[in-house]
């Protein structure tokens, strides 16, 4: 049987709430969400606290997709099956569902949130890579107030963040640009799994160019990695295979993937090139799509 | 919490999770546990109306709040449809994934009466079964449907 260790259970009724109890107990707390990756992680004992934090409550604060005319704002309590089904993130991001489609079954995405997704900052995580790609930022609140960091900064490491002890992610912020669109692919050992390698790209046209392009990978690293190389390589250029290909080449050369049970490295190498290149084909099928629509 | 439309009070410890508290608390052993892992859905139970993997979900988090299991899907001494279905189409052998099967194909029909065999597919993705390779399953569900239906 897989038990939890011992620990004092605490239900947060306000942001505030959760935030005074995490400042009055410390690196001895922590905030729980959705609970299935933390809960896991502590029936092994590989995390072991003396405080949990239950946040459930705060979803009629923190669970919302919001559409402004220059950003989409998502509540980190924002639970995968209402990332799934958004209208509005249909519209503009359509990344969101072809993710949220892979990402375990429908019942753990019942529960599991957007905000438990990137503070876990599993390297294999597919909403990080999600989140990389669109270029998001992260709304972190403490007592002090609240702050404001870019994906980039927000993951420190594997499993590690930029939020604080007494902190939380309360929001994440994607960027609203006209002409573009977004796509997703992994490959997965089963249905549900973990990625071996996942990529997303998002890309925009301007009169047949792209104005910008960028690439976010799952898996092939300590975090979920955006690659700038890309992204220089495509702005100014009309999309083509051979563009997609160098584009592929790049992702295959600046990963870091590791051998271990899911592939070997040179796999994981071809498949970031691969699925590169099929998620930068297809965002721009999508903008031809939504062109003719 | 509320259970199968019961109200039912408890003094438990903070890591007792709600597969354990339904089974040895309450005696509601018709939800199984099986992986602990979330993946084989045996232990899928409802929490406020949505189907959750109840090996994942602290019995103090549902306090408050209402569960159902396959103890309450009956009514008034009858057999829900889905359970119907199952009968009538063999949708179980050794029965062990049965309760969660069914708690996930009594959510996904009340959200949608007429769902495609994919639809019933990707429904119960989280859950898994050893002995009928789902397509029994699949019709037991296409029974309850249509059996609604017709009424």
């Amino acid at each position: 049987m897989q038990v939890p260790g011992q620990f004092e259970y605490q239900r947060a009724t306000s942001v505030e709430h959760a935030i005074g109890l995490l400042d009055r107990l410390g690196d001895t707390a922590r905030l729980v969400a959705g609970g299935h990756s933390l809960l896991p992680m502590m029936k092994l004992r590989l995390a072991n606290f003396d405080y949990l934090i239950d946040i459930n409550d705060l979803h009629a604060d923190l669970g919302y997709i919001t559409a402004e005319p220059q950003q989409i704002r998502i509540g980190a309590m924002t639970r995968h099956r209402e990332l799934l089904e958004s209208t509005s993130l249909k519209e503009h991001f359509p990344i969101f569902a072809d993710a949220e489609r892979v990402i375990a079954d429908p019942t753990v995405r019942n529960r599991g949130t957007l905000g438990g997704s990137l503070c876990q900052a599993d390297p294999s995580e597919d909403l990080s890579a999600v989140c990389t790609t669109l270029d998001a930022s992260c709304v972190i609140q403490g007592s002090a107030g609240t702050r404001v960091v870019s994906m980039e900064d927000f993951h420190r490491g594997p499993y590690e963040t930029a939020v604080g002890e007494a902190e939380m992610l309360i929001e994440v912020r994607f960027p609203l640009r006209p002409g573009g669109s977004s796509a997703y692919e992994k490959v997965e050992r089963r249905a549900g799994d973990w990625a071996v390698v996942s990529a997303g790209a998002a890309l925009w046209l301007r009169n047949g160019v792209i104005s910008d392009a960028r690439v976010g990978l799952a898996a092939v690293g300590p975090n979920t990695a955006g690659i700038p190389e890309i992204s220089a390589l495509l702005r100014g250029q009309e999309p083509s295979e051979e563009l997609f290909e160098q584009a592929g080449d790049i992702a295959a050369r600046s990963c870091e993937p590791a051998t271990d049970t899911r592939g070997a490295e040179g796999y994981k190498r071809h498949l970031a090139k691969e699925l590169t290149r099929r998620t930068l084909r297809k965002a721009v099928d999508r903008i031809g799509e939504r062109a003719q629509a | 919490m509320i259970v199968n439309g019961e109200e039912v009070t408890r003094e438990i410890e903070g890591r007792l999770l709600l597969v354990h508290f339904l089974r040895e608390e309450l005696g509601l052993t018709g939800t199984h546990w099986g992986c602990d892992t979330s993946n084989c859905g045996t232990c899928v139970v409802w929490l406020d109306g949505e189907p959750v993997k109840s090996c994942t979900v602290l019995a103090a988090m549902a306090g408050g709040h209402e569960v159902r299991t396959v103890e309450g899907l009956e009514r008034n001494g009858e057999l829900d449809p889905v359970q119907q279905g199952f009968i009538a189409c063999h949708g179980l052998q050794c029965g062990f994934c049965t309760p969660g099967m069914m708690m996930t194909a009594r959510a996904l029909l009340d959200r949608d009466p007429d769902p495609s065999e994919a639809d019933i597919r990707e429904a119960i993705s989280g859950q898994i079964c050893r002995c009928t390779g789902y397509a029994t399953i699949v019709r037991s569900v296409q029974w309850a449907a249509a059996t609604e239906a017709a009424k």
